[in-house]
């Protein structure tokens, strides 16, 4: 039987290739937790980093990565929840949503380095901000936009219209009703996209290297005005970020245990990325059935 | 309404956030006391005198607890092109002002901080410890493909060649090409990755600094000079170059005191030494933008 | 309004707040503006941003051919790159880039196709249960963390296997076809899914084995779907960076064959931008390689629009 065969062929051979591409994706996350988890400790973790051969902690960058997807997060998050109401309830069916949708689609689709070097280029360069936290938050906020507002809007899309005219029919304002009915019906969705998204945002580097810089000055722990140019606050100081770290050290670190040291970052890199995704889907499931009452 | 002015809230603070940051910067500098030194200073550019400039940074701000001095890589293009805009108070360089196209030097002080010697290096396997100039340029050049056309193992040559525009770059070019066109090769930016290549790739050459030599490396020796502080200081070893740092006008006092810092003894003899580059106080020669080399 | 205490005056402002109340909007009429306001705003914003990015980065990367008088055939098709004296032909880095994101293509299509078919027909269960996780998870992981692994692993073994320094094209086609891989296989998975269960159930009900249906039926009309994810995996290799730059050596040649050092524009972009003097040549060339890098992500973006089309009119016929 010719077709008994081939199909058994190609059944083996389907196996094989899942089995190969099984086999580099653990290679490749037990490598790196192999060779970087011995070197994780609190004090690496908390240490700051030898300005001069890049050894030590990576305490700083730490803080910086999470200080800078607070402020994207504060700035995406409201423009996309905007913007996904507009899409998903003010937008007609019209060439001018087309133009909008395909410009979303566009930024989207932007390598990451393009929209870190327009980021330079507005923000160092034309602004003269230099590099700092701030320029940082803005590209990555360039770059998170399209992802949440779709999202958004998905999210809203997929709420179904009877829960529309209810609000509705109770004399409320779309407006109203979008904020007050459909939004927190749609919050699951949302707050899994935010999450997610976070992920991406922690371990993006190419838009970041000539936006938020490529040092991470010492900064004084115990200062939390953000006004004041050594607190860790302050949004107008240069901030390397965990991510912009271990490409550093991989292409200048001179110190001698440069590899470990920049396995043991990836290695905490991952792990944060895992504890995103993973939140993502605890978060997701929890408030669903907070809000929908259901199991 | 709640939502909805949480939204509000949250557009308006941006909206601030986006005007704040266009003024923030330009107000920080300006506040002087007569008593303790006090303002903002940044340097921002060479990858290759950050580290000196953010560990003498850090000492000058143990002292000077008022001044908020940043030190950021980013290369000598963006140190120089920020200072010339204003937007930095020093910009760090590898190289004169007037060798970078569209800086206008004359406008910019230049204040020299260390000296730093560079060598060719090669793997081990090589076997070559010594080269002639003609040799190495030929090498560089493309001329030259196999290792045993200098007297070394019959093996090819893999030149690793650092980014163009990079200081490295030019100071090497200057002192050993003189005009003649680098083969395309390979190119690294980093002091770091060229030691790691050179020092595992097989037939490998490259230059480095003096201050990144390991022993898992063969520093070449050029007409039997070798490459040593002491050659650079009386120009015998021709392949070295001045770290700068660039300000425009007339510096505010805690830039003009850093920069005098970086000047001091305590700088100079120890931390510049420490750190491999060599001190300008021991220099015996002085070398110009255009390369012309006269005795102190 | 209530503070009279006339007679008249007080039908007078009756009928004038009636009036007012007809005549104006109602509360939540306003609020619907306000709200309609915001949103607008917001959208606007996301409209400047993707404008005024388009209009930077086309006027700094066409600044090479209006203001240096580079004719644009030279600077696409000359090979000698050496901005700094004034030689810029970026046909390096374009056949580079190019290289490497269809190498990477074409060696994880087969993969991802083939992942993919497991998770959906072979073994859906363990698919959804144990794969899907694990793929999810590698979209998320960090370039530069495979660039890393990429310098850690891939660049020493390419070393000892065909020797010179380890970094070149092949180095960088093995770190973006596992940085594709997920992006694709997920996005594949996705397009199966959506083939119609009684594709499949006419095809096995009219005796055909598992693999005749597979390959006849089900690759076949899902064919739209899975190009458009090997599209958008070739988008993400092709613009992606630090990895790329870590691996690939960075010489601005043109690449004799699979093991030579090669650059790429994004890895021309990240190690260049920061020695050159923004308005001069060698800038402006930079940016008019982030303008191809611009270019080319509207392309691919164009061709999964065009894709998608297609693919919809196969389905209506």
């Amino acid at each position: 039987m010719n077709a008994k065969r081939k199909d058994m062929i190609a059944t083996v051979i389907i196996d094989l290739i899942v089995a190969i591409v099984v086999g580099i994706l653990f290679f490749l996350l037990a490598y790196i937790l192999i060779k970087g988890l011995p070197h994780v400790s609190w004090s690496f973790l908390t240490g700051a980093t030898d300005s001069f051969d890049g050894s030590g902690g990576i305490g700083v960058q730490l803080f910086n990565s999470f200080y800078l997807l607070v402020l994207t997060m504060l700035i995406s998050i409201p423009i996309s929840l905007g913007a996904g109401i507009y899409l998903a309830e003010y937008a007609k069916d019209n060439w001018r949503t087309s133009l909008i949708r395909s410009a979303i689609e566009v930024l989207s689709s932007l390598p990451s380095v393009v929209v870190g070097l327009f980021g330079f280029l507005l923000f160092v360069v034309k602004f003269k901000i230099g590099f700092s936290v701030i320029s940082g938050a803005i590209a990555l906020t360039f770059f998170n936009l399209p992802l949440l507002t779709r999202n958004i809007e998905e999210s809203l899309s997929a709420v179904p219209r009877s829960q529309r005219e209810a609000g509705f029919s109770l004399g409320l304002s779309k407006w109203k009703t979008e904020v007050g009915i459909i939004l927190p019906v749609a919050l699951p969705g949302i707050v899994t996209g935010v999450v997610l998204s976070a992920g991406r945002v922690f371990g993006e580097a190419a838009a970041l290297i000539y936006t938020a810089g490529q040092s991470a000055p010492v900064t004084n722990f115990a200062d939390w005005n953000p006004m004041d140019a050594a607190s860790p606050l302050n949004p107008f100081r240069p901030a390397e970020t965990l991510a912009v770290h271990i490409w550093k050290m991989n292409t200048e670190g001179l110190a001698s245990n440069a590899a470990a040291l920049s396995a043991a970052a990836s290695a905490v890199l991952i792990i944060a990325v895992l504890l995103f995704n993973l939140g993502a889907r605890v978060l997701g499931s929890y408030l669903y059935r907070r809000v929908t009452a259901s199991k | 309404m709640n939502k909805g002015s949480k939204l509000a809230m949250g557009i308006a603070a941006i909206s601030l956030l986006l005007v704040g940051c266009g003024k923030a910067t330009s107000s920080t500098g300006s506040k002087e006391s007569s008593a303790a030194l006090s303002g903002k200073v940044t340097a921002v550019g060479s990858t290759a005198l950050q580290p000196l400039a953010a560990k003498a940074g850090t000492n000058f701000t143990a002292k000077n607890t008022k001044v908020n001095l940043t030190v950021q890589g980013g290369g000598s293009g963006t140190g120089l092109s920020q200072v010339q805009a204003g937007a930095v108070s020093i910009g760090d360089s590898d190289i004169f002002a007037e060798e970078k196209d569209g800086i206008k030097a004359d406008k910019l002080t230049d204040h020299k901080v260390a000296v730093v010697g560079m060598a060719p290096v090669v793997n081990k396997d090589s076997g070559v410890k010594n080269l002639k100039m003609a040799q190495l340029k030929q090498i560089f050049t493309g001329k030259i493909t196999n290792w045993k056309e200098v007297g070394g193992k019959d093996e090819k040559i893999v030149i690793i060649n650092r980014a163009q525009g990079s200081g490295t770059r030019a100071t090497f070019e200057n002192a050993v090409l003189k005009g003649a066109d680098a083969v395309k090769s390979q190119e690294q930016d980093s002091n770091g990755a060229v030691q790691k290549i050179v020092s595992t790739t097989p037939g490998a050459i490259s230059y480095l600094a003096f201050s990144y030599f390991t022993n898992k490396l063969q520093a070449v020796s050029i007409d039997n000079v070798t490459p040593t502080d002491n050659n650079v200081e009386t120009n015998k070893w021709k392949i070295w170059s001045y770290e700068h740092m660039y300000t425009k006008g007339t510096p505010d006092k805690a830039t003009t005191a850093f920069l005098k810092y970086m000047d001091s003894k305590t700088v100079q003899d120890s931390l510049v030494k420490d750190m491999g580059y060599i001190s300008i106080h021991d220099m015996k020669v002085t070398k110009d933008a255009k390369g012309v080399v006269t005795q102190n | 309004m209530e503070q009279t205490n006339f007679q008249l005056k007080k039908q007078d402002t009756q009928s004038q707040e009636w009036s007012k109340r007809l005549h104006h909007a109602t509360r939540a009429t306003r609020e619907d503006w306000i709200g309609r306001g915001i949103s607008y705003l917001c959208i606007g914003v996301i409209i400047l941003v993707v404008a005024s990015m388009l209009w930077f980065i086309t006027s700094k990367g066409i600044a090479t051919f209006t203001q240096n008088h580079v004719s644009l055939w030279k600077f696409l098709s000359g090979t000698d790159w050496s901005p700094s004296q004034g030689k810029i032909g970026a046909l390096p880095m374009i056949v580079g880039s190019f290289a490497v994101t269809f190498a990477a293509a074409i060696v994880a299509t087969p993969f991802a196709v083939g992942t993919a078919i497991f998770m959906t027909e072979i073994s859906p269960n363990k698919g959804r249960k144990f794969l899907q996780p694990v793929i999810e998870l590698l979209v998320g992981i960090p370039s530069v963390v495979y660039g890393f692994i990429g310098l850690a692993v891939v660049v020493p073994f390419m070393r000892h296997l065909v020797g010179g320094s380890g970094f070149g094209i092949i180095s960088a086609t093995f770190v973006l076809f596992v940085m594709v891989l997920p992006t694709i296989t997920s996005m594949t998975v996705d397009s199966l899914r959506a083939v119609p269960r009684y594709y499949k159930e006419a095809s096995l009900a009219l005796g055909a084995t598992r693999w005749q249906t597979v390959s006849k039926v089900i690759l076949r009309s899902a064919t739209p779907g899975i190009l458009t994810a090997v599209i958008f995996g070739m988008a993400r290799a092709f613009g992606e960076a630090l990895a790329v730059q870590m691996v690939i050596g960075n010489a601005a040649v043109m690449p004799k064959n699979l093991i030579s050092a090669a650059s790429t524009l994004t890895s021309q972009l990240t190690t260049g931008i920061g020695d050159t003097i923004d308005g001069t040549l060698p800038n402006n060339a930079l940016w008019s390689l982030a303008l191809i890098l611009l270019l080319m992500s509207l392309f691919f973006n164009a061709l999964v629009r065009v894709i998608a089309k297609r693919g919809q009119l196969k389905h209506e016929r």
